[in-house]
């Protein structure tokens, strides 16, 4: 799945990973095609994560991971992060997701649990201002219950922000609130894909 | 003559008040000024509403803040962290609130503060819960959500040198919330590994102008305090 995110990377984009799953992304990017990461933290020009012993706290990504800084980078405060984000400036955003609905409305912060100690960070404001958001996820939950549906139940983290959905079965586009396959996995069919999905898709 | 620099974190953190807004500075523990809080919990202010990206983890630093009983309201993004045990335990015995704020709009928030600017409208949180209650408008097509500013009593920031003017230049991304929280609060108390000459900041590279600093202390060789929550050192502070 992260690989098949790359592929969709183009040279000289300026590019937003979320924590876990997006983050191997970057390990996929093909030769030849410069991209510029950005870690709403305060860097653009993220580096690779940091080798043991070369470590240092205050050099650190979005998951508080120690990560370095290509030559090039820079350092700013939240405030100038977000502008880059809300204002439209960052091309693509890779996120996780918990459910996305047939509209490209995307939930990935809360499960609505009330025990849960609630938690935002900056997932609202990179699909409110990214021009383009890519989610990567299993298809489906632990328990086979399809991740794309026709509403989300659990708490949005925005409305009609999710341009592509990559899968673990499928690469599914959203375009005018209705979802297009894209490309099926090795074995997986259109028939399966869809049993497997709460959503309507179009082939 | 103009000299902010003070002789110790006990004195930077004197007057903090019971009640007060206070901001701290910090993503996770890069840019927390571990010091300047463990002297507040010395100090003992209570009922403090905190401004800051997370709650803290382990027992030290903004954890030491709350487990000491001197928080009743936190303003943040992320009040989990993979080691966060103080925050999640109080707040499910509610005895803090929260009030959750997407990380974009808390730094707006805080730098509107600093600017003079009451509120704004933002594209953020439209449609999600965290919109609830607040006033909706369109612009242009698209809705926004109003957000007022917020301002603080105290801000408690970490940077990396500091002259006495009160000019700032901050360590890679421990810049993070530190510029706009020096914006926003009446008196805004620094911790600077190193204070210089003045001069020695060249003026291009000034990134808090000492406008918005009101004390800085050095504090040389402070704790990494990614390493205090992973050992699990506990602060309870110097009773006094």
């Amino acid at each position: 799945m992260a690989q098949k995110v790359a592929m969709d990377i183009y040279d000289g984009a300026y590019v937003n990973l979320g924590i876990g799953i997006p983050e191997m992304v970057a390990g996929f990017i093909p030769e030849g095609r410069e991209v510029i990461y950005h870690t709403e933290n305060g860097l653009l020009g993220m580096g690779h994560v940091a080798e043991i012993g070369g470590e240092d706290p205050e050099l650190v990504n979005a998951g508080k991971k120690y990560v370095t800084a290509i030559p090039g980078a820079a350092y700013f405060h939240h405030a100038d992060s977000f502008a880059m984000i809300r204002g439209g400036h960052i091309d693509i955003c890779v996120l996780g997701a918990y459910q996305v609905s047939e509209e490209g409305d995307l939930a990935n912060w809360s499960t609505g649990n009330p025990n849960d100690i609630p938690a935002v960070g900056g997932a609202m404001d990179l699909v409110a201002g990214v021009k383009t958001i890519f989610v990567i996820t299993k298809h489906t939950t632990k328990t086979g219950e399809s991740k794309i549906v026709k509403q989300c139940t659990y708490p949005l983290t925005g409305k009609n922000v999710v341009s592509r959905i990559y899968t673990n079965y499928a690469i599914i586009d959203v375009r005018d609130k209705q979802l297009y396959v894209r490309e099926l996995a090795p074995g997986v069919s259109f028939e399966f894909l869809q049993k497997h999905t709460e959503a309507t898709l179009n082939q | 003559m103009i000299n902010k620099i003070v002789n110790s974190a006990k004195e930077a953190v004197a007057g903090i008040f019971d009640g007060a807004t206070v901001m701290i500075s910090g993503f996770g523990e890069a840019g927390s000024p571990v010091e300047l809080i463990h002297a507040l919990v010395d100090q003992g202010a209570k009922d403090l509403t905190v401004v800051s990206n997370n709650a803290g983890s382990g027992h030290v630093g903004l954890a030491a803040l709350i487990e000491n009983r001197q928080v009743k309201k936190i303003l943040c993004s992320f009040p989990r962290t993979a080691i966060s045990v103080v925050f999640p335990e109080l707040y499910r015995a509610g005895e803090i609130e929260l009030e959750l704020v997407p990380q974009g709009t808390l730094a707006e928030r805080i730098r509107a503060g600093g600017a003079g600017v009451p509120a704004f409208y933002s594209p953020t949180t439209v449609n999600t819960p965290l919109a609830e209650g607040k006033e909706i408008r369109e612009f242009n097509g698209r809705q926004y959500v109003m957000e007022e500013a917020i301002h603080a009593d105290f801000a408690l920031v970490k940077c990396s040198a500091a002259d006495k003017y009160g000019n700032l230049i901050y360590n890679k991304t421990a810049r993070n919330f530190g510029p706009v929280m020096c914006m926003a609060a009446k008196t805004t108390i620094v911790q600077a590994k190193q204070v210089v000459e003045l001069g020695s900041i060249d003026p291009e590279h000034v990134v808090t102008p000492g406008i918005f600093v009101h004390r800085v202390v050095e504090i040389s060789n402070p704790a990494d305090e990614s390493k205090l929550v992973a050992e699990n050192v506990k602060y309870h502070g110097i009773r006094q």
